[in-house]
């Protein structure tokens, strides 16, 4: 099966993620880098999409691009955040950082060259959103119940801790 | 496709998130680097499960997006209780339980 089209797409995707990973990290805006850090959560479904799990793509443009993001810019509107260019915003000891990245990044390159060589994904057909649910229900139940106990203990915790007595 | 283009660029993101979180100094920025991070690793989890052919890598994505919607909640209560106490957002500042 030829899989150019995905190739392609990928490659576009993959360069406009790293690009706007990178801006979300370095830029000077803090506004800017919240709507960058929506152009990386696209990229990431459209990846979701690629890897035919579509209930997951649109999971991802509701909860992070929907919910995160905008909760993120009521964070820096809060926290009265400058909304121009801004300096400050990096402390001094981005050199460390950046070689402790790049090490991070040469680490995991060399152990996933050698890991997996040239192990492919053979997609045959799309992973219905009915099985991701069966699986849900039938193998993690539990963990299911887990994580919305957590979400609830997580949203009390938030008002506990952001309401003013 | 090749299993590991998808693994090499969920590594980029990963390692890219891990310069934001040491090299920022405002606690959103450093917030939405770890963003970058559980990205990252969620791409991994549908990679790996389209990889095995199996629903579970997507069943424990969506954990995962659950527990960072959770963790930017609480994150972001406490920033602004920080910013609340100290009028300003700089996590260099935010020294008291130094030793």
């Amino acid at each position: 099966m030829n899989y150019l089209p995905q190739h392609i797409a990928f490659g576009l995707l993959a360069v406009m993620m790293t690009l706007s990973a990178i801006k979300v990290v370095t830029s000077k805006n803090v506004v800017h880098c919240a709507l960058y850090l929506v152009m990386v959560l696209a990229g990431v479904a459209g990846i979701y999409i690629l890897l035919a799990a579509e209930f997951l793509a649109a999971v991802q443009v509701l909860v992070y691009i929907g919910a995160i993001v905008v909760l993120f810019l009521f964070g820096i509107m809060l926290t009265r955040a400058p909304i121009g260019r801004s300096r400050g915003l990096d402390n001094d000891q981005r050199a460390l950082a950046a070689m402790v990245g790049l090490a991070v990044a040469g680490l995991l390159t060399a152990v996933l060259l050698d890991g997996f060589g040239d192990q492919r994904i053979n997609i045959t057909e799309p992973q219905r959103s009915a099985d991701v649910g069966l699986e849900i229900f039938q193998s993690y139940v539990i963990p299911f119940e887990v994580v919305s106990v957590l979400l609830l203990a997580a949203l009390i915790g938030a008002v506990v801790l952001a309401r003013r007595d | 496709m090749y299993l590991n283009q998808f693994l090499l660029l969920a590594a980029a993101l990963f390692s890219i998130g891990v310069y934001g979180v040491l090299a920022r100094r405002n606690g959103v920025l450093v917030l939405m680097s770890i963003e970058l991070i559980l990205n990252a690793v969620n791409i991994n989890l549908v990679a790996f499960g389209a990889y095995h052919g199996q629903v579970a890598g997507q069943v424990f994505a969506l954990f995962t997006v659950a527990v960072a919607a959770a963790e930017v909640g609480v994150g972001l209560a406490i920033v602004l209780l920080i910013y609340r106490n100290k009028r300003s957002i700089d996590l260099d500042q935010v020294a008291q339980m130094k030793g």
